[in-house]
């Protein structure tokens, strides 16, 4: 069982968290000037990274999207980052 | 090649001391190939069986970072069917069962091919018309697929849990007959055995790092015993995959999970069938030793290790506790986890990757022990002819470039 912290509600199971991407992708953009292989890229290639990662996770009860970073042979936890937190750069 | 018979078996058990020679050799690297396959699991075993039946093509290495087969292909849960949705699925699945019916013959080594039935258990009326949809998608697809009555699926499993509080009470299901077990270990021993035996080269406890590149074009690859030169390599690396195509510069759209196993002590014969609850997401069988072996979805969290967690764990349990109370006083002998290769539309990867030279036969996930026989048999067509097998042309990576998956999560509900 591992623990995860929401940033707004703190910490908790790991059944409460639901894991959606990878960090760090930018939306290409213009939509027209975007090739096909560039927006496949967006939305479903992934680095796969051993070792230390970013990823986006919501915490389902309270919806709050946000930052993981932990490890993925480890699985050490480093720490959360609210999304508005890490958009403004404060972290 | 040594051929296995019944006489062979009678001279030798006779002897004080069987001279029976290994299955296949332990092989030392040469410097270069015709072909290298990085992988030593099923699909990748059977690649160079094929390469060298199908095509002629013997001058091969295996290249396995541990022993052969002990990655996913000795730690899942052995279940062979074709019941997909998308034709393009049924297709392939199908060509893989229909080798795996004559394997044993063609391999002269037993696989223990089992085609004892695979159901699926209903629960609602709503769940009821999904195995329609599922039934009427196989009859269409040419594969055979029945539906059965509450009644019907009792007969099969008198153990389900019939007490008035049952969560998931029975409401039908659907039987694919063709559908069953095979000793996974034998699958992957009967094609090195049969690898070996055409000349094939298998290398144990070499780590392939990265590549070498002439002019863009891949020419060999750097293993943790050396350089070894091919011009032509194919990946069938499972979890492993992402990272060797990392170093050719190329992402994949897969992500590793872990899904995890368990097996109970034995005990006498009690399930003839592979049953799969559409409630619970649990599914179980007996092995040929007695052991209830059963499993599950896959853990929640991206890992590249192969250990499972405990929440993931207590679903699995707690389903098969539903669907059958009295293996309740069981005592649970093992749990383990493979590394899964995961991609969106839960279909395999099997194509070129942009490194001219480079074929990839991947992302099988949670499904891709009975895609054994089918993906050795693409990927080697794909080597040896430097061209698609109309049956892996949909499977090609191209398809997330045109939109055009193969959404087999949504098409057929559960893997496995
Ligand atoms: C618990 C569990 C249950 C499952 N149940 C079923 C089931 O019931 N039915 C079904 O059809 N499928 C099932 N599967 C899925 C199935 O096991 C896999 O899809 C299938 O075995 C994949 O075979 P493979 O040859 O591609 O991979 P593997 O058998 O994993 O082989 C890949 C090999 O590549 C090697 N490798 C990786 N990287 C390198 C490198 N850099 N250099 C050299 N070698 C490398 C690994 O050591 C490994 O031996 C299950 C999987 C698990 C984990
Ligand atoms: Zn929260």
């Amino acid at each position: 069982m591992q623990i995860f912290e929401c940033p707004f509600c703190g910490e908790r199971n790991e059944t409460e968290f639901h894991f959606l991407t990878e960090a760090g992708k930018e939306r290409p953009e213009p939509a027209e000037e975007v090739s096909d292989s560039r927006w496949a890229e967006y939305l479903y290639l992934h680095k796969s990274p051993r070792g230390k990662t970013s990823e986006i996770w919501v915490h389902i009860p309270c919806g709050e999207f946000f930052i993981l970073q932990r490890d993925t042979v480890t699985r050490e936890v480093y720490q959360s980052i609210s999304l508005q937190d890490y958009q403004t750069k404060k972290v | 090649m040594e051929n296995y018979h019944i006489g062979s078996l009678i001279t030798q058990g006779l002897k004080k001391k069987p001279s029976w020679k290994p299955a296949w050799r332990k092989a030392k690297a040469k410097p270069s190939y015709d072909v290298i396959i990085i992988g030593g699991g099923g699909h990748g075993l059977a690649t160079a069986y094929y390469l060298a039946k199908n095509h002629g093509i013997k001058n091969v290495a295996i290249l396995e970072k541990g022993p052969i087969g002990l990655g996913n292909t000795g730690r899942n849960t052995t279940t062979i069917r074709s019941n997909y949705f998308y034709p393009e699925s049924v297709a392939l699945y199908d060509l893989s069962l229909r080798l795996y019916e004559n394997l044993s013959k063609e391999l002269n080594f037993n696989i223990m091919f089992s085609q004892r039935g695979m159901m699926m258990v209903a629960h609602t009326p709503t769940q009821m018309e999904i195995c329609n949809r599922i039934a009427n998608a196989m009859v269409i697809n040419g594969v055979d697929g029945e539906l059965l009555t509450a009644r019907q699926v009792m007969d099969k499993i008198p153990l389900w849990n019939k007490k008035k509080d049952a969560r998931y009470k029975c409401h039908g299901g659907i039987m694919q007959n063709r559908g069953g077990v095979a000793r996974h270990d034998a699958v992957a021993w009967g094609y090195a055995r049969a690898a070996d035996g055409f000349g094939v080269d298998i290398i144990e406890n070499c780590m392939v790092e990265d590549f070498l590149l002439e002019a863009g074009r891949v020419k060999g690859v750097i293993t943790s015993k050396g350089e070894i030169r091919a011009d032509r390599i194919g990946i069938a690396a499972a979890g492993g995959t992402p990272y060797l195509v990392a170093k050719l510069g190329q992402n994949l759209p897969i992500l590793d999970y872990a899904l995890q196993a368990f097996v109970t002590e034995p005990i006498k014969p009690c399930l003839d069938v592979v049953v799969l609850s559409l409630g619970t997401g649990t599914y179980v069988l007996q092995s040929d030793k007695g052991e209830i072996v059963f499993g599950g979805g896959l853990d929640r969290i991206p890992t590249h290790t192969q250990r499972g967690n405990l929440p993931a764990q207590e679903t699995v349990v707690s389903g098969l506790l539903e669907m059958f109370p009295s293996f309740g006083q069981l005592k649970l002998l093992r749990q383990w986890a493979g590394v899964v290769d995961v991609v969106p539309d839960s279909s395999p990867l099997i194509g070129p990757i942009d490194t001219p030279g480079v074929y990839i036969n991947c992302g099988w996930g949670t499904g891709g022990f009975k895609a054994i026989p089918a993906g050795g048999w693409l990927l080697a067509h794909l080597i040896a002819k430097d061209e698609h097998h109309f049956i892996s042309e949909p499977f090609d990576l191209n398809r997330f470039n045109t939109g055009r998956l193969i959404d087999e999560a949504t098409g057929s509900g559960i893997a496995h």
